[in-house]
């Protein structure tokens, strides 16, 4: 466990040694903040809750996670640190993990800095601070499922942009399949598939979380999800590390 | 007589159908300084790196101190000291907080970490630009934090690739004495291009191309088979060739 947390404190320092932290930071505040009380109709609902800041917070993580992600390995390569990382003395999965715990813990920094909302609703009105609790763990778990998917294909290329706009396309797809656009469209032509693809999508399960439902299953799936996709990312290092 | 500390057993790497290095076999002992010379592509890296557990090799194993760097790599890199090609360090970080990271890494932890972190910045004389980021350093600068990176923990086994790559000549004076005086304790492989290096640091030389090796003799033997040492190295490079 020392390796994983060791490489994890280094990667979170390395963001805020950068501007990368601060940008992200402030542009995911601004964005969430602005869409919430613009398109989300926060006081024209009229309702004491954070739904609308929920229901966008997908969509920004889906721009602003590949952003971190996308250095994640690609730079290791580029500057060749790859090969110092990977020939200190920790095992390659707790270089995997540490990376990925660090963008993680960058992910929860930025929503908590959110804070002013809960604030803001908590004098506004009477909310379910419960739900809003439920609310913020899924945002959590989705960005974790993209953060997941970010480093592994990161790690399969030398080049952040092609790492960014694979990982945009790829976790795009993954917010999609919910979609009742994806699911009208497949449940005519191919019922079987719409069933596959409503499981597997992330924004539906975010959905629960925000009603206040923390159900095992839920849970269970963004651990396995972010699970698969960190065996990716550590089979993706072992076979291009040396390229 | 114990164990050799670098034992190199048929190791092998091949990328498609190119063999980059092919059927190496060689031990180091304790106290011996290996020059690993040779034309550039001639797989000098390529074995380095699989030594130090990096590269995966096709065939074959390398152990240090008796421990299998691809059955056990953790345990193998722990009595390694590595510096890779080109000596990459993280831009960001100041000497001082990449030095504590890669102490870290290592397992040290509080005052001995900070010794540690402490001493190797003497060794390498780094004190005065501990606090600078690297990215702001002089390549010479850059080269001793790799340096200083790859010999923190004492290892029994150092590695490194062009160790006085693009240093001017005091800080390649500065790193010869820094070798010449670990060398009693250590078993080490340096590769170079600079033949003289060869005779003023190595014990020992082993001249590779086109991934074997076609010469491993004393600096002074070597170049006794022909005019100086740079003749040698053309006739066994292109005779491969």
């Amino acid at each position: 466990m020392g390796g994983t947390l060791t490489v994890a404190r280094r990667e979170l320092a390395s963001y805020f040694a950068t501007p990368v932290a601060y940008v992200f930071i402030v542009i995911f505040l601004v964005m969430s903040g602005t869409l919430t009380f613009t398109l989300g109709g926060f006081f024209a609902r009229g309702t004491a809750d954070l739904q609308p800041f929920f229901s966008f917070v997908p969509w920004l993580f889906l721009f602003l996670v590949p952003a971190i992600t996308m250095r994640l390995w690609a730079e290791e390569r580029r500057l060749g640190t790859i090969e110092l990382l990977l020939t200190l003395p920790i095992a390659q999965w707790q270089a995997v993990l540490g990376k990925f715990l660090a963008a993680w813990a960058f992910c929860a920094i930025a929503l908590a800095l959110t804070f002013p909302l809960v604030i803001t609703v908590n004098i506004l009105g009477d909310p379910d601070n419960g739900v809003i609790a439920a609310g913020y763990l899924g945002c959590l778990m989705v960005a974790g499922a993209y953060l997941a998917v970010g480093a592994a294909i990161s790690a399969l290329t030398k080049n952040q942009v092609i790492a960014f706009v694979l990982a945009v396309a790829v976790c795009f797809l993954f917010a999609a399949t919910g979609s009742p656009v994806v699911t009208e469209f497949l449940s005519r032509n191919t019922p079987a598939l719409a069933e596959i693809a409503r499981g597997l999508s992330l924004t539906d399960r975010l959905a629960a979380f925000s009603r206040g439902v923390i159900s095992l299953r839920d849970v269970v799936f963004f651990a396995s999800f972010i699970g698969v996709w960190l065996f990716a990312n550590a089979v993706a290092v072992d076979l291009r590390k040396a390229d | 007589m114990t164990a050799a500390h670098i034992e190199i057993d048929r190791l092998t790497k091949r990328f498609g159908a190119f063999t980059a290095v092919d059927n190496i076999s060689f031990t180091v002992r304790a106290g011996e300084v290996l020059g690993f010379l040779g034309p550039n592509g001639a797989g000098k890296s390529t074995t380095m790196k699989m030594l130090a557990g990096f590269v995966t090799p096709t065939a074959g194993t390398a152990r240090i101190m008796g421990e299998d760097v691809v059955e056990r790599p953790v345990a193998a890199k722990r009595h390694l000291g590595f510096l890779p090609e080109g000596a990459p360090t993280y831009p960001e970080m100041t000497v001082q907080g990449f030095l504590a990271f890669t102490a870290r890494a290592r397992g040290y932890r509080g005052t001995e970490a900070a010794d540690r972190v402490h001493d190797a910045m003497r060794a390498t004389s780094l004190e005065e630009v501990r606090l600078q980021p690297i990215e702001t350093l002089s390549k010479g600068f850059k080269r001793r934090v790799g340096l200083a990176q790859s010999l923190l923990h004492d290892p029994p086994v150092l590695v490194l690739d062009e160790p006085t790559d693009g240093l001017d000549p005091n800080q390649k004076h500065e790193v010869r004495n820094l070798i010449a005086r670990m060398a009693p304790s250590k078993a080490m492989i340096i590769s170079t291009h600079i033949l003289e290096e060869v005779g003023a640091v190595c014990t020992r030389a082993i001249v590779i191309a086109r991934g074997r090796v076609v010469a491993d003799a004393t600096p002074a033997e070597l170049s006794s088979r022909g005019r100086d040492l740079d003749a040698v190295f053309r006739d066994l490079t292109r005779e491969a060739a």
